[in-house]
């Protein structure tokens, strides 16, 4: 039975894959390119050393961001604001990093503990908001957004903390080499695997453990599956809303630093702003589970690194954009039709079974 | 009824659901141009029957037939071409529309791409003056009381074109001077030929208001009276409700202790509006000892419960032994060992697609053998739900199962055997056998008097009243917030309780 439940799990995505395929290459061809070159080229680059190095490192990014999401979501607590918490938390990192001797266990240890915390309080924020005054998290975290970039840009463009840096971008004061985490070439490719990829993996096994082995997991799935049946079973739902916050916004706060601690050291005016929104979509597409999202985020960073090679072949890299959005509406829908399916099968296998009980008695 | 044709007539109408029989050989005949009431306890099968006529459901076996002709009612808007309208107990209108949005929602007047509002509302007010349903068209819903929501809704099915009105526990909501004004509206609507059906239990209503009675009892019909020509009581009708079968027997041991396991002083609980729903209720309950409180649904059992649970919020003073627990959380309730088993059981008591065993869980999460400390353990959690599952008779394959998978007996059944693990010193149930076979209810009834017998208190809310006297040691009429009667299980019958509880026996 557990077996067969996996199969069908795996279905929805599936299905999602096959569906945007298809619809790809519907398009490609109705622009006139030759579908199989454009998906052979795309293949081939994205299997290379340096491209499995690159889409590994993109993949931790998204894999932490989406992670960030999905706790909000296992309680039906929707941070959006998953943006404006990791470039905070990106930039404080980059300030207290920079400032620091410290050997470099220690310094990368306190500049986790502080991206963490700044994500924290900017999440919790919202929490705030909603368990005070009612305001809708989705509103909030959105609006912070916006508020976190601006006040980004005030800091480095009109106060001390930004300097100009060696590329002619405003950005932080260079971290020391002892502080950065910059990780080791182990794919043979030149090109150097994030310290945090192993970081992340940890962090999702905690995700698991925490949401699966533990009661502040279970209170916090309760909530999400029914918000009464849980507050009738004892969870406090203010408490629950403004732990759940916190935490989704502590890991929303480590998004950055796997670039930041493993490429820039700096925190400049072009540290990309939009890695949120992708966790959301990855989020879904990995349905809240450690493992799909490990997936999820791999998919969506081998379709971002490979879609370099689409202006190569003559073909708008904006098809791949294309294609991740058809999956995650493919596969969100097919998610919904299989778990349907999957509650009905199971009601009437679950009559059957008895049925057959009753008859042999 | 022979002067005048059939608008409804039901024959031999069956609905089955997974574990329960809602509707058994259900036979009703209504005559057009009367208001014709259906009256039967909860969970008799009224709901049922009327989402049947009303398209919502599909009856297994059974005709529908409309002012002579046979239809098949595949989705309400089936019903509505046949020109069936429903009123629904919760009223379904956008607070932010005017009353004339409310009313055209779903079935605007167009011309051509336009919303036509000049002609909806000559249309409205022609219908409105017709039928005595004064209303201002373009005032916004959020401003009006429930009287007037309620006339919204009888305008937005009559605007439908209905000539059989459905009307489901309309007075339910209603205060006296309302329900009168609701009255005179159902008799201009007869005077203009449209046929009522009304459903309640509020006998005294029904009686003044009803050309014909049919009773439901355990899903079928088991009579109609005509209140105009034959002489019928409440108290007559409160009989057939509740038919005449005695209360299982059982050796009544006296088991009640000294010990005061719970003390309620002063409890009240407010509505939104500032209106008690329950008002200034005392009782307590020792070891040992079963309080049974009677009562038709929504008249504050609901809400008594979640207030002792900490669920809702009250006034007055809740102890448990010697600790005063009024402001003490959900969860420090259940640790001091206060079992719950809730009136609706898919919205406070399963996650209904988790797994049984995650189930098992749910409101003893933070104890043995689902805890220890933070930790969960989910394999002496699984092994325990093995226990209940045999002991409660749990029909199921496995406890991997989704508990949406099962009946709802069956997940009543789950939901008894944990809220009777850990040794609870206080049970606080409501319909703790609702929608169990006959079998499994005298088992559920065993491990309450074995566990009353080891010094277990009980608070037990019951629709059934067999069930009621059957097993309270004390009974409380509950009737709108208020114990208004006393009964001792011992003496009274069914009929009396149910008597008391529709407040038609409040005289006696």
């Amino acid at each position: 039975m557990n077996l067969r439940r996996i199969g069908i799990s795996l279905i929805a995505p599936g299905i999602g894959l096959i569906v945007s395929l298809a619809a790809t290459a519907v398009i490609l061809t109705v622009i006139g390119a030759s579908v199989s070159t454009v998906f052979a080229s795309m293949w081939n680059y994205g299997t290379s050393p340096r491209a499995m190095s690159l889409m590994l490192n993109l993949a931790t990014i998204y894999f932490l961001s989406a992670l960030a999401v999905s706790i909000g979501f296992k309680m039906n607590l929707f941070n959006i604001g998953v943006n404006g918490q990791y470039v905070l938390g990106a930039l404080a990192g980059a300030v207290v990093a920079s400032n620091l001797t410290l050997p470099k266990t220690a310094s990368v240890t306190v500049t986790i503990i502080v991206a963490m915390f700044v994500g924290a309080v900017w999440a919790g924020i919202s929490a705030w908001l909603k368990v005070a005054r009612g305001v809708s998290e989705v509103i909030s975290t959105i609006m912070l957004n916006f508020i976190a970039i601006g006040i980004i840009s005030y800091i480095i463009v009109r106060t001390s903390i930004g300097t100009e840096t060696s590329l002619n971008i405003r950005g932080t004061k260079p971290i020391p080499e002892t502080g950065m985490l910059r990780g080791s070439a182990f794919i043979d490719s030149g090109t150097p695997i994030y310290g945090f990829f192993f970081i992340s993996i940890i962090i999702g096994v905690g995700y698991w453990f925490l949401l699966n082995r533990t009661r502040f997991g279970f209170d916090l799935r309760a909530t999400g599956k029914s918000a009464t049946a849980a507050r009738t079973s004892g969870v406090q739902s203010n408490r629950m809303i403004y732990v759940t916050m916190l935490l989704s916004g502590a890991v929303a706060g480590l998004v950055g630093l796997p670039y930041l601690l493993g490429d820039t050291g700096s925190y400049t005016l072009q540290f990309p702003t939009d890695w949120g929104f992708i966790g959301i979509a990855i989020a879904l597409l990995g349905r809240n589970n450690p493992l799909g999202i490990a997936l999820g985020a791999i998919l969506w960073a081998f379709l971002d690194i490979s879609s370099g090679q689409l202006v190569l072949e003559g073909v708008p890299r904006e098809i791949s954009t294309i294609m991740q959005g058809l999956i995650v509406i493919v596969v969100v829908i097919s998610y919904e039709v299989v778990r349907r399916y999957q509650v009905k099968s199971e009601q009437t296998n679950v009559a059957k079974a008895l049925a057959k009980q009753e008859a042999s008695v | 009824m022979s002067q005048s044709s059939l608008a409804v007539e039901l024959n031999g109408i069956w609905k089955r659901f997974p574990g329960v029989i809602a509707n058994s050989d259900i036979n009703l005949k209504v005559a057009s141009g009367t208001v014709h009431a259906i009256v039967g306890e909860n969970g008799a099968g009224k709901s049922t029957l009327m989402k049947i006529l009303y398209g919502m459901q599909k009856a297994d076996e059974g005709t529908i037939s409309i002012n002579g002709t046979d239809l098949v009612f595949n989705s309400p808007s089936d019903a509505i071409d046949a020109g069936i309208g429903m009123v629904h107990q919760h009223f379904m209108l956008a607070d932010n529309f005017t009353v004339l949005e409310n009313i055209v929602l779903g079935s605007e007047p167009k011309n051509g791409m336009r919303l036509d509002f000049t002609k909806a509302r000559k249309q409205i007010s022609d219908i409105a003056a017709e039928n005595g349903l004064a209303i201002d068209p373009d005032i916004l819903v959020s401003e009006l009381g429930v009287g007037d929501r309620q006339r919204i809704e009888i305008l937005k099915v009559l605007y439908r074109g209905a000539k059989i009105l459905i009307l489901d526990e309309p007075t339910a909501v209603l205060v006296p001077h309302e329900v009168d004004e609701l009255f005179n509206t159902l008799r201009d609507l007869k005077k203009e030929g449209l046929t009522v059906i009304f459903i309640s239990h509020k006998l005294d209503e029904v009686l003044s208001i009803a050309d014909e009675i049919t009773v439901i009892r355990q899903g079928t019909t088991v009579g109609s009276v005509n209140p105009h020509t034959q002489t019928v009581s409440a108290r007559d009708l409160a009989e057939m409700m509740v038919g005449n079968e005695l209360p299982t027997p059982e050796a009544v041991g006296d088991t009640i202790q000294d010990e005061v396991v719970l003390k309620v002083e002063n409890l009240s609980v407010f509505a939104k509006g500032g209106k008690a729903i329950v008002d200034d209720i005392s009782f307590q309950i020792r070891a040992g000892e079963i309080v049974g409180i009677a009562g038709v649904e929504g008249n504050g059992q609901a809400e008594i419960l979640d207030a002792l649970m900490g669920i809702e919020s009250a006034t007055g003073r809740v102890q448990f032994k010697d600790e005063d627990i009024t402001n003490k959380s959900t969860r420090h309730r259940r640790e001091l060992g206060i079992g719950f088993i809730p009136e609706d059981r898919h919205r406070q008591a399963l996650m209904l697609d988790a797994p049984l065993w995650e189930n098992r869980m749910l409101g003893h999460q933070t104890r043995t053998p689902n805890a220890n400390g933070i930790w969960l353990t989910p394999r002496s959690a699984k092994a325990d739900t093995k226990r209940i599952v045999a002991e409660y008779d749990v029909r199921t394959p496995s406890i991997d199962v989704l508990a949406s998978a099962l009946s709802g007996g069956n997940q009543q059944k789950l939901i008894v055997g944990r809220e009777m693990s850990g040794e609870p010193k206080l049970l606080i149930a409501a319909h703790p056998t609702r929608g169990v076979d006959v079998g499994a209810q005298a088992a559920i009834w065993d491990h309450i008097r074995n566990a009353r017998q080891a010094g277990l208190a009980v608070l037990l809310v019951s629709a059934d009243l067999d069930e009621l006297i059957g097993l309270s040691d004390n009974i409380k009429v509950l009737l709108r917030g208020k114990f208004v009667a006393d009964a001792d299980p011992a003496t009274v019958t069914p009929q009396e309780l149910g008597t008391a509880m529709t407040g038609a026996g409040e005289a006696a």
